[in-house]
């Protein structure tokens, strides 16, 4: 901003204009609308109804069941789920895009694999259960042609928790190479050469410029891989059908269960559960990106 | 200035809200002495079935919820209604549950998209009867007293012995529950759904307490069985469809008959089998939307339903139609396809309400415990 007006007003105001109301905020109502109707009126519906019976009389009880044993322990693997997949994915994520950035901006490679990456990061659930099934299932293809050269690859463990993290992280991995990419294109060359030339070495470059400007967004696309997983639904319906492991499953047997009625509002004192842990995800997230923000204009 | 783009936002909100469409409120047909089609309890009440034909021809529109094609063979009920009289049927996610009815018969309230009819399990029906219109079908006499509500809020319309579906090119055959804790059952049986959810899980693991020393009164004995054969490792906990079943994931599922039965097209080697002396009944309801916005045509269908045409297409698809008894009496029962249903031996056991929900309490606490 250097435009230089000679009678500029700091206020901003016309000279000749009295107190005219400014009409600038009109371009953002279609966008307060759209987050008010789809974002924010449901978790408001959300709150509110995780505090009242199904006739709308106030109550706990719907909360006091998230103190239920299988309750917490839901929430708690479903923490380590999303945990475990964000750990991993941004690591590997990371390092493929580290990878791909070394390559010329429009090259092949980096066009193939951000390609790649937004379909993959997009490709979970039913067809992405059925996918893991039918290759590395009790019947998968893998596991039969094991089983033929005499290795017995049980295809039992897809449908533990441990299965559910392998089939995560094939969506987890691209995303991070996703929201990854920005970051690291942010980081000159110009700052190696500067380091070098002040008589630094590889590792100082590491050390002391590249890991404390990628820290933030690394941490900042780690949370959302966090959230990404711990809202996944879809997949984990397709594979694992008992118990209601994860808390998303929870909510779903809240919902429709044919023998269980009337839990409609424990599945939104889950869901408001969900909000809180990651709102506080979203919260660090958000805080991280206006960390990292200031780093790379 | 927030405030005003806020409470224009708001505004908008509220807008957008109003903004659903309408039903298409055309006041509903009427038949003889005006009697209108949404308070008609029988076809003669309202002028007779041509009238009902009439005014459903009028209506032109049905609308169905969470039936599958390949579910008792609805799949050819419903083609076979629009062949017969003309009206169109839109079909609503065929793979929803019985609470998912009910939840759309709650939300689509007033909109021309709302269920017409519902087919439910019996704890849903149960629970929500303040949503039905009482109708009685023209076959209504057929129907068994303990079957039917009095006032023909709801009725039983088919139903099925809880079976065992498995691969016979894989397993040298099944006849007893203890034949699946066999170590060539490894990862191998399914249930179809989580039994705290879905009642076909349920039933299998109330029959699995039947024949695992338990009683209709106490479950406990079936989460005991599906324990041991987690332990074995024969348990596979994915949700078994007929892709699991083509694909040979699931090679032994736990299901009602007619479902079991219906996967032969899948799999051409899939045999269904009712232990002997292990025989968990259970049937399905039918009932009538009172907000339905095709009342006519609704009520047209619960008619096609119970008639022998509407029965006799249900045993096709493996299923028990609630006139069975009376039909094969009568002898309009399609004797061929009743000879078809597998082979059942011992009394057959049908959960009451309130073993259903001691039972459902003690799967509530003790399931995920067990399997998870």
């Amino acid at each position: 901003m250097t435009s230089v007006s000679v009678d500029a007003d700091p206020a901003g105001r016309s000279p000749r204009a009295g107190r005219r109301v400014p009409l600038s905020w009109i371009g953002v109502v279609p966008f307060l609308a759209y987050v008010g109707l789809f974002l924010l009126l449901p978790t408001a519906l959300v709150v509110i109804q995780a505090f009242g019976t199904p006739e709308g009389q106030p109550t706990l009880a719907n909360v006091r069941a998230l103190g239920e044993s299988y309750v917490l322990t839901a929430f708690w693997r479903s923490i380590q789920l999303s945990f475990a997949t964000a750990a991993i994915g941004a690591v590997l994520g990371a390092v493929l895009a580290y990878i791909v950035v070394q390559g010329p901006a429009d090259g092949i490679v980096r066009r193939t694999v951000t390609a790649a990456a937004g379909v993959l990061a997009q490709f979970g659930g039913v067809t992405l259960a059925m996918a893991f099934m039918v290759s590395v299932g009790n019947q998968g293809v893998v596991t039969l042609l094991l089983r033929d050269v005499g290795v017995n690859a049980s295809g039992g463990w897809l449908y533990e928790l441990s299965g559910l993290m392998v089939v995560y992280l094939y969506f987890q991995v691209p995303l991070m190479v996703l929201v990854f990419l920005p970051a690291l294109d942010g980081v000159k060359p110009q700052w190696r050469e500067a380091t070098e030339s002040l008589g630094g070495s590889g590792w100082a470059y590491w050390r002391h410029v590249a890991f404390p400007l990628l820290t933030p967004p690394f941490l900042g696309a780690f949370l959302l891989l966090f959230a990404n997983a711990f809202a996944a639904y879809a997949t984990a319906a397709a594979l694992i059908s008992q118990g209601g492991i994860i808390i998303p499953l929870q909510i779903r047997a809240a919902m429709t269960s044919e023998t269980v009625l009337g839990q409609e509002n424990v599945a939104k004192a889950l869901a408001l559960g969900m909000v809180v842990v990651v709102a506080v995800a979203m919260a660090l997230y958000s805080w991280m990106q206006r960390r990292s923000s200031k780093w790379l204009q | 200035m927030r405030g005003v783009g806020a409470s224009v936002a708001v505004g908008a909100i509220v807008a957008l809200a109003a903004c659903a469409p309408p039903s298409d409120d055309d006041s509903s047909s009427t038949g003889a002495d005006g009697v209108s089609a949404s308070s008609a309890t029988s076809a003669e009440e309202f002028g007779g079935m041509d009238a009902l034909v009439e005014a459903a021809k009028k209506e032109g529109e049905l609308n169905v919820i969470a039936l599958p094609d390949d579910w008792a063979n609805y799949g050819e009920l419903k083609s076979a209604f629009t062949a017969k009289y003309g009206v169109k049927i839109n079909s609503a996610k065929p793979d929803a549950a019985s609470q998912d009815e009910i939840n759309a018969v709650k939300t689509e309230k007033g909109r021309s998209s709302a269920p017409d009819v519902l087919d439910m399990g019996g704890a849903v029906t149960l629970a929500n009867t303040a949503l039905y219109a009482p109708y009685k079908v023209a076959t209504w006499e057929d129907i068994p007293d303990s079957q039917k509500e009095q006032t023909g809020l709801w009725v039983n319309d088919y139903g099925g012995y809880m079976s065992i579906g498995y691969d016979s090119s894989k397993f040298n055959g099944v006849s007893a529950l203890k034949d699946l804790l066999g170590s060539d059952f490894k990862n191998s049986v399914a249930l179809n759904g989580d039994p705290t959810q879905a009642g076909a899980a349920f039933a299998g693991v109330a029959m699995a307490s039947l024949g695992n020393g338990g009683s209709a009164d106490d479950i406990s004995k079936g989460v005991d069985f599906f324990t041991e054969l987690k332990k074995a490792g024969n348990f596979v906990p994915v949700q078994a469809s007929p892709a699991t079943i083509k694909t040979g994931e699931t090679p032994v599922v736990f299901d009602w008959d007619y479902l079991n039965a219906a996967q032969t097209s899948e799999n051409k080697n899939w045999k269904v089998v009712v232990p002997e002396g292990v025989v968990l009944g259970s049937y399905y309801n039918q009932a009538i939307s009172k907000d339905a916005p095709h009342p006519a045509a609704a009520r047209l269908w619960q008619e096609f339903l119970f008639s022998d045409e509407g029965q006799n297409l249900w045993l096709k698809g493996g299923a028990r139609p609630v006139r069975m008894e009376a039909m094969t009496t009568a002898g309009t029962i399609d004797a061929d396809l009743a000879a078809k249903l597998p082979e059942v031996s011992g009394e057959a056991v049908f959960l009451t309400t309130d073993q259903t929900a001691t039972a459902t309490k003690f799967l509530t606490e003790n399931w995920a415990k067990a399997i998870g």
